[in-house]
């Protein structure tokens, strides 16, 4: 096994043997000296989730959320220097992690983290101008939208929506026991948090397969009566989620 | 084509940017005059971290210092990655861009640590042809920061200093002197710091970093500083850098401060004493 091989097994596992050939001035092998190496190589790893997971780590605790990340962080390490995209697995990581199996929404609330995480960092796209949209009501009906890079939908069966204000700038706020339709956009440079209403989730969700809004529209409302399609329209407006309009 | 020049960052004091201090910066930056990022939160597509850096740009010189590229990995460099450095410096064209003589990654597991090398022919040669590597893709001489250091390779061959004097011989890029990390790895090593700056080579020298440590002690009650950069410099360390100052002239210098960041003013005070010490040595 090469050098790197081994310092890199030693580093991730403490009941690893230290490698041989490292030492201190007197020549002694190194022992509380490597320990620095796998004390900085987990702690900064753990900080970079405590960064990315807020509201996770609200909801579970620091002790949870620390002993969550001490597996994590080995199984197995990240695969990019790029820290800012760090934690992509947690969801699936937490769907199989047996001491989180009585909160079930957890999986949700690190995919919101996650989403907001990506929709800080997306590429600037102008949004189009709202009188672009301003067209007959059959030319709009038949028109496919662009949506921005920062725009995404998360759709949960449960209220990661509302967990996630009460344990931000709401908390104050009663979260109700269903599921939630999560609306993300970036009206400039910080990710906003919206639940939809009824049919959003299944309209967003077509708009995004590439349907026309008519289409996407005759889907919500077959999901739902009373679709509010001017108002849905009207969010991703305000959020600067629409970069572009084709006319069909 | 390269550009010649090691760095055109200026013989002043630099802070490294963190967006808390956005506000602060814009209105008032004194006495700081040029800025520092870390090149792995510039590297995303869009957003504020961007528009923030090209606002900043207009105002400052701006350092580019990479934490991630592994350039003292086994395996070879990651391509993706140095693709994305690129694109950063080509757009940005900062005055200066910096790595370090350590590796972080491994066969595709990223550490996110500074992690040590032996020193001895076979990384040498490794290292080199990293740096030739990297130099040849940016299309500009980098800088290589020596390392804090917690433990030694029996296997080491040469002495740091004499491995980063072969380093800047072959492959002509410029060194980062972080005088914390010389005081830090000197006391580690039981060696002494003066004797280390001797036997640096200065006159490569593009920029020097300022940081603080965390103290411990190894199993055996010897002294055992942790690189932490989350406290202020201390007076040996003020010291060591005025003495190098006296041995080399005034050189771009950075107030390194990234974890438990204080207050602007806590900073722009720690960038005071830089530029106090600097100004005394043009004097003299």
């Amino acid at each position: 096994m090469s050098g790197q091989s081994a310092f890199t097994t030693a580093v991730l596992h403490a009941d690893r043997p230290v490698p041989v050939g490292l030492i201190d001035p007197k020549g002694r092998p190194a022992g509380k000296r490597f320990d620095v190496y796998r004390n900085n190589v987990v702690i900064s790893l753990r900080k970079a989730l405590e960064t990315g997971f807020p509201v996770l780590r609200k909801l579970v605790g620091d002790d949870f959320f620390a002993a969550m990340a001490e597996l994590y962080v080995r199984n197995p390490p990240p695969t990019s220097p790029l820290l800012m995209h760090y934690g992509r697995d947690i969801p699936a990581f937490l769907e199989h992690f047996p001491y989180a199996a009585h909160l079930p929404y957890l999986p949700d609330v690190a995919r919101l983290e996650l989403a907001l995480r990506h929709s800080y960092h997306a590429a600037d796209i102008a949004p189009i101008a709202p009188e672009n949209l301003a067209l007959d009501e059959a030319t709009l009906a038949r028109a496919t939208l662009t949506l921005a890079p920062a725009m995404a939908l998360l759709r949960s069966r449960y209220p990661v929506a509302s967990l996630w204000h009460a344990n931000t700038d709401q908390p104050n706020l009663k979260v109700p026991d269903r599921g939630e339709n999560v609306l993300i956009t970036r009206p400039e440079y910080d990710p906003v948090v919206q639940i939809l209403p009824a049919g959003g989730g299944v309209f967003v969700e077509a708009l995004q397969q590439g349907h026309s809004i008519q289409h996407a529209a005759e889907r919500a409302s077959a999901a739902i009566a009373n679709f509010d399609l001017a108002g849905v329209l009207g969010m991703l407006i305000a959020g600067h989620a629409i970069t572009g309009v084709t006319i069909g | 084509m390269l550009d010649h020049r090691i760095s055109t960052l200026p013989a002043d004091v630099g802070v490294g940017y963190k967006p808390q201090h956005f506000p602060d910066i814009m209105r008032d930056a004194a006495p700081v005059k040029w800025l520092e990022v870390h090149a792995e939160n510039y590297v995303g597509d869009g957003g504020r971290p961007l528009a923030q850096l090209r606002h900043l740009a207009e105002r400052f010189p701006i350092s580019v210092h990479g934490v991630g590229l592994s350039i003292g990995g086994e395996g070879p460099l990651d391509d993706e990655h140095l693709g994305r450095l690129r694109h950063l410096v080509d757009w940005l064209k900062p005055a200066s861009f910096s790595e370090h003589l350590a590796w972080s990654t491994h066969d595709t597991h990223f550490l996110n640590d500074l992690l040590p090398l032996p020193y001895d022919q076979p990384t040498l040669d490794r290292v080199c042809a990293h740096i030739d590597q990297v130099q040849t893709a940016l299309g500009r001489r980098m800088l290589l920061e020596n390392p804090s250091t917690y433990l030694a390779f029996a296997d080491s061959t040469m002495s740091e200093t004499d491995f980063l004097r072969e380093i800047v011989a072959r492959t002509d890029c410029g060194l980062l002197l972080d005088v914390n990390n010389v005081y830090v790895s000197c006391t580690n090593q039981q060696t002494d710091p003066v004797a280390y700056l001797a036997d640096f080579p200065l006159q490569a020298v593009g920029e020097i970093h300022l940081g603080g440590h965390d103290t411990d002690h190894d199993e055996y009650g010897a002294p055992l500083l942790i690189d932490s950069h989350a406290a202020e410099v201390v007076d040996p360390v003020w010291r060591l850098y005025e003495h190098v100052l006296e041995l080399a002239g005034p050189k771009p210098t950075l107030i390194e401060w990234d974890t438990d960041v204080p207050a602007w003013n806590v900073l722009a005070s720690e960038a005071r004493r830089a530029t106090y010490i600097m100004n005394g040595v043009r004097a003299a």
